[in-house]
């Protein structure tokens, strides 16, 4: 069998497999989230923590909590960063330096999973796992509360509540990301994935690390959160050794963003709504997959910086899946790819991570670009827009035009700053226009809390480390509280009723203009950038 | 700012509990399951042939370039459009050439590129078969009995279609090891 075909036909295993998922664990999730009782672990946790997990909090509160617990997180795992060498399984690493401490804990506490340290020398068994680990499960978790809280907006009306963030982040820590996350770890065992507390295997006489890879593995790519436990990521074969690995991970990435919009459709009443936005969703992925793979298919040296048990195919499906994500794990290396398929890459993040986005912010940013769409469609009419029985009026637009935008602003001043610094390009690895694509590439990276990378860059300076942690948190941080806010708004108002004026948001009138305005938003304010870089880089 | 403060006392009790769960009791229950007989060799990566590394002399096969710097992994990160990098790949072109005997045309791709993790265990079918001539020679093994070794450890897709085919170096190597 020719390698396209049997990679088109794994396409089509995965397609089936998150079809068969589809409607279970969308409904679970839908579920997990209405439930008004709690478990047994859950109101041991509640007791613990000294939090009343039936008071519901409004808006403002629940982004305080959000913004709290995420302050929390970096303080911890900061602080956990720079006592390492006091904490067992360090191996001698080390405490972690202050701006690379930094810029890590910022990284997994934003989801991001952007890595300026070389694992398997810096980081111990200890911190990779109390720190690291917890992060990739409530960083996510964090994402479907906020999702969560942004659903309810349109759910509920004349109300100023929008649910617990506390219960909302030990559910989906408990109830979904921990049982999947258990019963992959142990499949990725199955498959051959590590789970070693010693420092390195002998192999032919040379030392290769080894870690407790597979308990890190499963969270790290369910959680979309990307962070690899060695160096090479999902490149090394003790964290993906074969085939069947590497299709159980892009699942695992894939999973809970696809399904979501199953939760989306469900709790909304409409399972079409839902729908709709896995078209969008899946239809634009798909489009980023074909160029990516037709690229890479033709490239230079298409091999430098892939693995062969995965060849082009296989690399390519990662590589779509993991940016179109924002997870960022890679199975091969970006830097390396062709000026279109790294620019394909880099366009599936500067899309703004929504298609299908990572868990939980997925859901959120396409909701709020819906309300953008919808935005320009009333004023298209000159009628006052309406999505989900819900009026889009000045607050609701004015915070969901901050949440779409800030990412875009972010990654263009950091980046034009970063290229213009004098000591930029001493750091990086390539040169031309393939160098600036290296810059553009790490901001986009960290501002869209994706956290792959073009990664030859050399980011170990306390510039890079403290703008690309800052880019990292207003990336992740200004997007929430607008959708927080925004879902406040949504909430109080009543439910306004379909007329025959009201644009209907289940069918392909409303797919393309949603679709439209993902792809606008990104051509608008990126192609001068991209045409400098991957474009550029592309024609020559 | 009070409410702020609030929320992080009670984020940061939150974070100490969980931490408890997922950062202790989850990742000491998988690693308790991987003790379990059948899971152990490949937890504990036990004569591992997931990776390879270089052994110098005619009597072993060798991976493909690696811009790993051991015990760590890793890749050369070199774009496509880099002269520099162009004559590090010529360069390793012709001297894969030269170790095997052959004109440098010959040479296939994943000889002179290195792999992402620098760690590949793989090399192509075409690449292995160059070697095949040097590796006999040096073992005292006719060609033929070489290339059946080569065949019996090349790997194929999974189902058929997952990833793609190849010739697994530290494998074959241990074969050459115990034949000796």
């Amino acid at each position: 069998m020719s390698g396209t075909v049997a990679g088109l036909l794994q396409v089509a295993l995965l397609f089936l497999a998150l079809g068969l998922v589809y409607r279970p664990l969308g409904d679970y999730m839908a579920r997990v989230y209405s439930d008004t009782r709690h478990n047994r672990v859950e109101r041991a946790v509640y007791r613990l923590v000294r939090v009343d997990p039936d008071s519901e909090q409004r808006w403002s509160t629940y982004a305080f909590g959000v913004l709290g617990f995420s302050f929390a997180g970096i303080a911890l795992l900061y602080l956990l960063q720079r006592i390492q060498s006091i904490l067992p399984f360090d191996f001698g690493r080390g405490d972690v330096q202050p701006g690379m401490a930094f810029n890590t804990a910022t990284s997994f506490v934003t989801n991001t999973n952007w890595q300026s340290y070389v694992p398997e020398t810096v980081m111990g068994h200890t911190v990779q796992l109390v720190g690291l680990t917890v992060q990739n499960f409530v960083s996510a978790a964090t994402g479907l509360a906020v999702a969560l809280a942004l659903v309810r907006g349109f759910v509920r009306a004349r109300t100023d509540r929008l649910g617990n963030f506390w219960v909302d982040l030990t559910r989906g820590t408990v109830r979904i990301l921990l049982p999947v996350a258990f019963l992959f770890a142990i499949l990725l065992i199955v498959t051959g994935v590590v789970m070693s507390f010693k420092s390195g295997v002998d192999v032919d006489g040379s030392t290769v690390a080894t870690a407790p890879v597979a308990s890190q593995e499963a969270i790290k790519e369910l959680g979309t959160n990307g962070g690899g436990v060695l160096n090479a990521n999902s490149a090394h074969p003790f964290e993906n050794p074969s085939g069947w690995s590497n299709l159980v991970e892009i699942f695992l990435i894939a999973v809970i963003p696809v399904c979501l919009t199953r939760s989306f459709g469900t709790l909304v009443g409409n399972r079409k709504q839902g729908y709709v936005l896995l078209g969008v969703m899946g239809t634009l992925w798909t489009a980023m997959l074909a160029v990516i793979w037709v690229a890479e298919a033709h490239g230079l040296r298409p091999l430098e910086g892939k693995e062969l048990r995965f060849g082009i195919p296989s690399t390519a499906l990662f590589a779509d899946a993991t940016t179109g994500t924002s997870t960022g794990a890679v199975n091969a290396m970006h830097d390396s790819f062709t000026g279109l398929g790294g620019g394909g890459a880099l366009l599936n993040m500067l899309f703004g991570e929504m298609t299908p986005g990572g868990v939980g912010t997925g859901l959120y940013s396409i909701l709020v670009m819906a309300v953008i769409a919808m935005f320009l469609a009333g004023l298209m009419v000159g009628r006052t827009p309406e999505y989900l029985g819900k009026k889009l009026g000045r607050r609701e637009v004015t915070c969901a035009a901050i949440s779409i935008l800030a990412m875009p602003a972010v990654v263009l001043i950091g980046a034009g700053i970063t290229a213009v610094l004098p000591g930029t390009p001493g750091a990086l690895n390539n040169p031309g226009a393939h160098g600036l694509s290296e810059i553009l590439y790490a901001f986009a990276s960290a501002s869209n809390n994706n956290g792959s990378a073009f990664a030859g860059i050399t980011v170990a300076s306390d510039w890079f480390q403290a703008s690309l942690g800052v880019c990292m948190l207003l990336g992740r941080f200004v997007p929430i509280v607008a959708a927080l806010c925004l879902a406040g708004a949504l909430a109080e108002q009543r439910k306004v009723p379909v007329t025959a004026g009201t644009l209907p948001t289940t069918g392909p009138l409303f797919a393309s203009l949603l679709g439209g305005s993902v792809v606008l938003v990104a051509a608008l304010t990126f192609v001068p950038a991209l045409a400098l870089g991957p474009i550029a880089e592309a024609l020559q | 700012m009070k409410n702020l403060l609030k929320q992080t006392g009670a984020g940061l009790r939150v974070l100490l509990v969980l931490t408890v769960i997922i950062g202790v009791l989850y990742p000491t229950a998988v690693w308790a399951v991987s003790r379990l007989p059948g899971l152990r060799a490949n937890a504990e990566a036990v004569d591992t042939t997931l990776v390879a590394v270089p052994r110098d002399g005619d009597r072993w096969f060798q991976p493909r370039p690696s811009a790993a710097t051991l015990p760590a992994s890793g890749g050369s990160n070199k774009s496509e459009v880099n002269a520099d990098y162009d004559t590090v790949v010529a360069e390793r072109r012709a001297a894969v050439a030269q170790r095997e005997g052959v004109s440098p045309d010959r040479v296939p791709q994943d000889a002179v590129t290195a792999s992402a993790s620098g760690l590949d265990p793989h090399i192509s079918d075409a690449y292995a078969q160059l070697q095949v001539p040097r590796v006999a020679r040096a073992n005292g093994l006719s060609e033929n009995a070489v290339r059946a070794l080569v065949a019996e450890h090349t790997e194929g897709r999974g189902l058929g279609i997952l990833g793609d085919p190849g010739v697994n170096v530290t494998a074959l190597n241990r074969v050459l090891d115990a034949a000796r």
